[in-house]
């Protein structure tokens, strides 16, 4: 087949036919259950993450390592927010909750985007120092302030029932929630690495000095990129917030981060597609690989590595792997496309006759 | 507050900032010659806790041998890890070694808690570090009073190495300029495992000495004092040995006068360590003995 723009077009539109298919599926509950479900919405939020943890380290080259932070800020929007005003003396029932707080409730998709908008407002801040530095410190500083971020939401006890958390997040009916955001913030994000920002982002990857001589503005670029890719993650985390109905600051430990550096890694430095494919076979097989922290009984025999903690030896041991031996994960800098699926079925289908010829 | 209690924490500060000092030497020479964030450092650290329980309770070593048993397993493993985490990633780009060490540190702690589970340990009760003794009117353990002065002692050490023997030399010349110090026939691999040698024996050091003041040990308890010894490093001027030391002393001080005047905001302890980096790299990024380095094209 010959990828022109009419057949992208049609492929395009079969494509999202096909996933809306099984979102509505899912939704009426005619495929799947609730744990499939779960673990697909949670695969979508983290592909949002992921994208916008790509835009940062992968497209603009700066090792960031803040997304678990940003997420907090979006989580405990959406948590304080939403929250309906009757629950809300039963969670903060140790330390009462600020009262101007304790009397605003907002609607979800308000929350949602004002967390993001928190996010994005703190990496401003944030990036105002710290994206002077070179990627290394950049690393270390953009760690240590979402450990600042876990430690004042600890602490801040009125506002966010420091270690105790918040329960009862109304949550979402559909998945729709989830897919439609995700959806939306890829396209997004795809459209803004197509655009000239887009490009000087990459330039700035490829060569600070070089991009700086060539008249683009680092500065104004590395805070655009780095606090919309935490506009992304508030939103990401407080879509996780309406998932989990529940959070506590332990969920956004520094490690949680490494989650998304895995799936970047894997799916590519640098490529939108190769995350999203990412995201899914990292969510999903996390969730499989919990089979190996229960024990595990073979023809009668008790294997005895298969323990609690398991798990997560073999995630950071892929993680290992991945960057010594696999460095350009699945798709490096390209990206998936029709053109290059269909010439990979080409090449496939001129190969044989070829062989046949021979033989 | 009484000028007892006062004295107390001075010195509470003072050797706490050692044993900051000690882990913070590890970094700045890596970083120095690598360029490169061992962020692994403090995982190492963690099992060199783990390596001293074990030799004294399970092994029932005496602790003077322990010690020694200790020093050269943690020896091994900085050696080990340096060989298959970093050297295969030498020409790699920077991102990728990082991820690399990022990977090792998580590896380090999953594989802890996955042996010798998340539960906390009890650190052996070495008697010689443990018993308390009164210096004038404030009394402190062993440990606690020993601790500056092995840090000083250490910090002679390494200096001595680096500006005084051959290995020393070549250590100076990988960390200027490491292609040209390749070009002049240098080892470059025996240059880094030395570097990982003394990195890894003063955090071995250093996890005896953190036992001893504070007695319970799990898979996370590297990581908080590895960053924040990554940031002393940092704050002395990375690169930089003695900076390393003065930056930890800050380091631990400012942490401890934190808790004595103002108590209400210890639940903030871990966090000024991140504020100290952020003025630090906004006033002076090159640290306080750093030197400046500027960008070639």
């Amino acid at each position: 087949m010959i990828i022109n723009k009419k057949n992208k077009l049609i492929l395009n539109i079969l494509l999202f036919l096909a996933f809306a298919t099984i979102i509505i599926l899912l939704d009426t509950n005619k495929i799947g259950d609730p744990y499939i479900k779960r673990v697909l919405n949670l695969s979508a939020i983290y592909a949002i993450v992921s994208v916008s943890m790509n835009l940062v380290n992968g497209f603009t080259g700066l090792f960031s390592l803040g997304q678990a932070g940003f997420m907090a800020i979006g989580a405990y929007t959406v948590a304080i927010f939403t929250v309906p005003l009757a629950d809300r003396a039963k969670i903060f029932y140790i330390t009462p909750q600020n009262p101007i707080l304790a009397q605003i409730e907002l609607p979800f998709v308000i929350a949602l985007i004002l967390g993001g908008l928190l996010a994005a407002l703190v990496a401003i801040l944030i990036g105002m120092p710290v994206l002077r530095l070179k990627s290394d410190y950049l690393a270390i500083a953009t760690l240590g302030f979402s450990e600042i971020i876990r430690i004042v939401f600890t602490n801040t006890k009125s506002i966010t029932n420091g270690a105790l958390g918040i329960k009862s997040i109304p949550q979402m009916p559909t998945m729709w929630v989830f897919f439609g955001v995700a959806l939306l913030a890829i396209f997004i994000i795809w459209l803004l690495i197509n655009s000239s920002y887009g490009r000087a982002f990459k330039a700035i990857r490829e060569d600070e000095v070089a991009a700086e001589a060539m008249g683009i503005n680092l500065f104004k670029h590395k805070v655009m990129s780095f606090s919309i890719g935490a506009f992304f993650a508030g939103i990401g985390g407080g879509l996780l917030a309406t998932l989990l109905a529940t959070v506590n600051p332990n969920q956004f430990y520094f490690t949680f981060t490494y989650n998304f550096l895995l799936i970047i890694v894997l799916g590519g430095m640098g490529s939108l597609s190769g995350t999203i494919i990412a995201s899914f076979v990292v969510t999903v097989g996390l969730e499989l690989l919990r089979f190996f922290d229960s024990p595990l009984t073979l023809f009668g025999v008790n294997i005895p590595l298969f323990r609690p903690g398991l798990r997560m030896v073999i995630f950071s041991l892929l993680l290992m792997v991945l960057v010594l031996f696999f460095r350009n994960g699945l798709l490096g800098q390209k990206e998936l496309s029709w053109k290059v699926i269909c010439d990979w079925f080409n090449r496939k289908k001129r190969k044989k006759p070829a062989e046949g010829g021979r033989a | 507050m009484t000028s007892q209690l006062f004295m107390q924490q001075l010195a509470n500060g003072i050797s706490l900032g050692s044993l900051y000092a000690l882990l913070a030497i590890g970094y700045t020479m890596v970083y120095g010659i690598l360029r490169l964030i061992n962020f692994a450092h403090g995982d190492i650290f963690m099992m060199a806790a783990y390596f001293m329980t074990f030799s004294i309770v399970t092994f029932k070593l005496p602790w003077y041998i322990a010690i020694i048993v200790v020093i050269i397993a943690t020896v091994a493993l900085g050696v080990l890890l340096e060989k298959v985490a970093y050297r295969p990633l030498r020409d790699a780009p920077r991102m990728s070694i990082m991820i690399s060490a990022i990977g090792a540190s998580f590896l380090f702690s999953n594989l802890a808690t996955y042996l010798f589970t998340g539960v906390p340990r009890g650190f052996p009760d070495i008697k010689v570090l443990t018993t308390t003794v009164k210096v004038g009117s404030i009394s402190l353990s062993v440990a606690t009073l020993i601790t500056p002065f092995i840090t000083l002692v250490l910090l002679y050490l390494v200096l001595f190495i680096t500006n005084k023997t051959k290995i020393g030399m070549a250590m100076r010349a990988v960390s200027r300029d490491f292609e040209t110090a390749k070009l002049m026939g240098i080892n470059i691999n025996r240059v880094i495992s030395t570097t990982f040698i003394i990195g890894s024996a003063l955090a071995a050091i250093g996890a005896i000495l953190w036992g001893s003041r504070y007695p319970s040990i799990m898979p996370l308890m590297g990581v908080m004092p590895g960053l924040k010894c990554f940031i002393a490093a940092v704050l002395g001027g990375i690169g930089n040995t003695t900076g390393a030391v003065i930056g930890g002393f800050i380091l631990g001080m400012s942490e401890i006068m934190l808790i004595t005047f103002l108590p209400s905001l210890t639940g903030y302890r871990d966090a000024i360590a991140f504020i100290i980096l952020i003025v630090v790299l906004l006033v002076k990024p090159t640290g306080l003995l750093g030197e400046k380095v500027t960008d070639k094209v």
